[in-house]
């Protein structure tokens, strides 16, 4: 199997669902509903556009691959939410 | 050959698509609007500013979806002296969930069926052709056939690139936005605040636009370029608290505004493209919904047409009539956006000075624009371009 060769990574949570990034996409990587998003792996060439695009800088880069990084939020959160 | 649902589909039901239903619908055409959120008008990622003149000409202004009427708007350059240029006509900052939803109401008493939590997510195809979209329909995967799509799905079309046009907008035109709408705080209801310089929104502007007497939709928009040093949301919060400490916050948006040229493509086959979609967008005020309306308009007149006449070629006809009306202005403000967008704080605060020197019965936007140019006359090349290209 091959290893993945994703770097571009959503954090989950904390997306606005904007369309910002979908907007500069140039391969039609992104994929984009009222309440969900998602890269599409077989199309993304880790080109970054979507990473300077985001308002929220909720899309990072990591040279070392996504793969160990969570995709989910956690569904219960025992913790109060914290606001800045 | 199987029988199609509809004439038209407009994926999309933000002013530029309910728009274009409407004139689909109008001009005889049975049409379907699919939404993909659960609500017309929600969330709204949106200034909400539009002028008197351009919003009557679709819909009789309205107090329940006006939340200010705005009268003047003032330039603020980088060192805080400010200029209110002289202005015919006002206009209003709209309360755009409710707005929306009004136009999408006038597109369906006009004929049109609206569906929302519908999530266009391909095209249907049969031998080459788009004869319909495929769609999630409250999580059901359903086909509707149409012989014309009309896509007003926004900043993040897709549908467009399915259709094989390249709808991407290069990062220097795209503005990455953030804004929050802020309460309790001191604003004059009939004025429009527009801030400039690079420690505010590099490649952009900061505005402030009133929703009554205390309340204000605080936001900005820097070029995509500039924001991968620091971030909209950085400069918004900065702004914030230094401006209004105190404030509370009631929303908290980002988005995107393509302050492009129209894009190259915005007919292919049986596909047409209408507002933010077909970066359809005025490239210097990042005011898209006017402009968006107006692109809606003439692709429901332009697909009404097609069908009455069973030559869906004539669709071809919506590209001409688009730029005849608002597609060339686009081109002259998208290199004036360019030349604006070069000058450095020390140029914006000499153009504003130099606009204060005159008598204030004088200080019209085109005397502005006249001071911009003596203070850059490179401008001048950049504005007579596209008369020459």
């Amino acid at each position: 199997m091959s290893q993945s060769h994703l770097m571009i990574h959503i954090v989950p949570g904390k997306c606005d669902y904007c369309g910002c990034c979908v907007g500069v996409c140039p391969e039609d990587a992104i994929e984009l509903m009222e309440s969900k998003i998602a890269i599409i792996e077989e199309r993304c060439t880790n080109c970054r556009k979507c990473v300077w695009a985001c308002p929220w800088e909720v899309i990072e880069f990591h040279r070392e691959g996504v793969t160990e990084l969570p995709k989910h939020t956690p569904q219960m959160l025992n913790e109060p939410v914290k606001f800045q | 050959m199987k029988k199609f649902d509809y004439d038209v589909i407009v994926v999309g039901a933000g002013p530029a698509g309910s728009t274009a239903a409407r004139y689909a619908a109008a001009g005889g055409a049975k049409v379907l609007m699919l939404e993909k959120d659960r609500d017309v008008g929600y969330p709204v990622r949106c200034g909400e500013a539009v002028s008197h003149e351009g919003v009557s000409q679709f819909i009789t202004p309205d107090p329940k979806w006006i939340a200010s009427t705005v009268t003047k708007f003032r330039l603020v350059a980088p060192n805080g002296n400010s200029v209110i240029p002289n202005l015919d006509g006002g206009g209003y900052v709209l309360e755009r969930r409710i707005f929306d939803y009004e136009l999408a109401k006038i597109a369906a008493d006009a004929g049109a069926e609206v569906i929302t939590k519908a999530y266009v997510y391909d095209l249907l195809r049969e031998n080459d052709a788009v004869v319909g979209v495929k769609v999630l329909i409250k999580d059901q995967k359903t086909e509707i056939r149409a012989k014309v799509v009309i896509a007003a799905d926004g900043v993040e079309s897709r549908v467009g690139k399915w259709a094989g046009m390249d709808t991407t907008c290069h990062i220097k035109d795209m503005e990455s936005c953030a804004q929050m709408t802020l309460s309790g705080i001191d604003v004059e209801e009939d004025v429009l605040d527009f801030y400039f310089g690079d420690s505010i929104s590099p490649g952009g502007y900061l505005w402030v636009f009133p929703k009554g007497k205390s309340t204000a939709n605080v936001g900005l928009g820097l070029s995509v370029d500039a924001a991968k040093k620091k971030s909209a949301i950085r400069f918004l919060h900065e702004f914030v608290e230094r401006k209004y400490p105190k404030a509370a916050m009631l929303t908290h948006i980002a988005g995107g505004v393509p302050c492009a040229k129209t894009n190259p493509e915005i007919v292919k086959g049986n596909v047409i493209l209408v507002g933010d979609a077909a970066h359809q967008v005025n490239p210097v005020s990042g005011g898209g919904i006017i402009s968006g309306m107006i692109g809606g308009m003439i692709g429901g007149q332009v697909a009404a047409e097609a069908i009455q006449s069973g030559e869906l070629k004539f669709l071809c006809e919506y590209e001409k009539r688009w730029h005849k009306r608002l597609g060339w202005r686009h081109d002259v403000f998208y290199n004036i956006k360019n030349a604006i967008s070069r000058f450095d704080d020390s140029t914006l605060n000499n153009i504003c000075d130099s606009a204060l020197e005159l008598p204030v019965e004088k200080r019209t936007l085109g005397a502005i624009f006249r001071a911009a140019l003596w203070n850059q006359p490179s401008m001048i090349i950049d504005v007579a371009k596209v008369f020459v290209s």
